[in-house]
């Protein structure tokens, strides 16, 4: 049987991920971001999963404003590094594990979830990055470590999905990946934030208190967490840091006292402050 | 129409179906310079380029003018804005400094000491706004 044995919660930024490819990680700017993540790639390569379910965003790349899906499971083969404006990432090309992306697909939808299925996509910075963070350096030559089923979230146009809504996606994640029949270790991602604006006059918004209490609550009390009002996060942690939700899709597919391994935090990242935890389950 | 309950947040804009609805066809022009096809034609004919999306010539003048802050005035949101930014050589780091009206170097180091405080900056009443 396929088991869910750990989370994961990191930032994506852009930036980070082009620092990665311009070898410029040791730059004072740069070597505390990295320094992080350290612990967070041994430990990954002593625990290699063998899927990850990674949540995201999609960043007006495989989708404008002309769709705009809640959830959108990706379930082709494989998945190319998008060209964002300025030539695609430099990094592997994402591999799914198909089967397994199939049967979440049904299962999701017979659980009530009604999520939109893609055969093709290209996937960005928001996928790309925190795989670059908790595997390293890989060049488009190499294989990820580990396959990966995309799930994109929208939060882009508000609103984005409730906290609540993203929990129970977690659960509802975890009763497919569980009912699936081929032993398989499975990861599950949850990324964005933490606190950042991007926009207009109040851009550079930067709350490391709300961030750490965030932190601490994804360990001590996710279900509270879980109930945190969208106008909350973008007040408190301005109005990109609603992408945050994405966190409680990882958290949701963890026991409620899973066991937090690692975690990071560090201001800033170009405009945003990096955040990352390693959640354990007990039985894992 | 119910009251939004984020409206009351200083120097921001929430991206909701209303603001999607007013900059869709000014945020689909932004995108459309993700692609190197959409840059190209662009540079080749800008006026010919821009009147073959629907936007107004308010939308259309805020593009000219590369002020960011109208466009998002006019229903465009950043992860758009930000293409035509990058047409223009300006990253995000860069583009936060022109909608903050700080500059480049004035925001950045903001950044580096911690960012923008959340004390003061979580009501428009506390910037003196209704």
């Amino acid at each position: 049987m396929a088991r869910i044995t750990a989370g994961v919660a990191c930032s994506h930024v852009p930036a980070i991920g082009v620092a990665m490819d311009t070898g410029i990680t040791n730059e004072p700017y740069w070597q505390p971001v990295f320094k992080g993540f350290e612990k967070s790639r041994e430990w990954m390569k002593e625990n290699t999963p063998d899927v990850i379910f990674l949540t995201y965003n999609d960043h007006c790349t495989a989708f404008d404003a002309s769709c705009i899906p809640t959830f959108a499971l990706g379930c082709a083969a494989e998945f190319q590094p998008a060209d964002e404006g300025w030539g695609p990432r430099p990094v592997p090309v994402v591999k799914n594990h198909q089967k397994l992306a199939s049967h979440i697909a049904q299962s999701l939808i017979l659980d009530e979830f009604d999520i939109t299925i893609m055969n093709e996509m290209d996937v960005d910075h928001g996928l790309t990055v925190p795989l670059s963070l908790m595997f390293g350096e890989h060049g488009p030559e190499d294989t990820w470590p580990a396959l990966v089923i995309p799930l994109a979230v929208n939060v882009v146009q508000y609103p984005a999905p409730t906290g609540n809504r993203c929990y129970n996606l977690g659960k509802a994640v975890r009763r497919a990946v569980e009912s699936f029949e081929e032993d398989l270790n499975v990861m599950v991602f949850g990324t964005g934030g933490m606190s950042h604006q991007l926009q207009y006059k109040r851009a550079g918004l930067i709350n490391p208190e709300w961030d750490k209490r965030f932190l601490d609550l994804m360990t001590e009390d996710p279900v509270f967490a879980s109930k945190i009002p969208h106008v909350e996060y973008l007040r408190e942690a301005g109005s990109e840091g609603v992408e945050m939700v994405m966190w409680h899709v990882m958290r949701g597919a963890l026991d409620e006292d899973a066991v937090e391994i690692h975690r990071h935090y560090h201001v800033p990242a170009s405009n945003t402050a990096v955040g990352h935890i390693i959640l354990e389950n007990r039985a894992a | 129409m119910t009251k939004k309950d984020y409206e009351d947040i200083p120097g921001t804009f929430v991206f909701d179906a209303d603001r999607s609805r007013e900059g869709y066809h000014l945020n689909q022009f932004c995108i459309s310079l993700g692609k190197q096809k959409g840059r190209d034609a662009y540079t080749a004919d800008p006026e010919g380029y821009l009147a073959s999306f629907k936007m107004t010539e308010e939308q259309r003048q805020a593009v000219r003018d590369q002020d960011w802050n109208r466009m998002l005035e006019l229903g465009g949101n950043v992860y758009y804005t930000a293409k035509l930014a990058a047409y223009h050589g300006i990253n995000f780091q860069g583009l936060a400094g022109l909608m903050t009206g700080m500059g480049r170097e004035e925001y950045r180091k903001m950044m580096l000491e911690g960012g923008r405080p959340i004390e003061g900056n979580r009501y428009k009443s506390e910037w003196g706004e209704e």
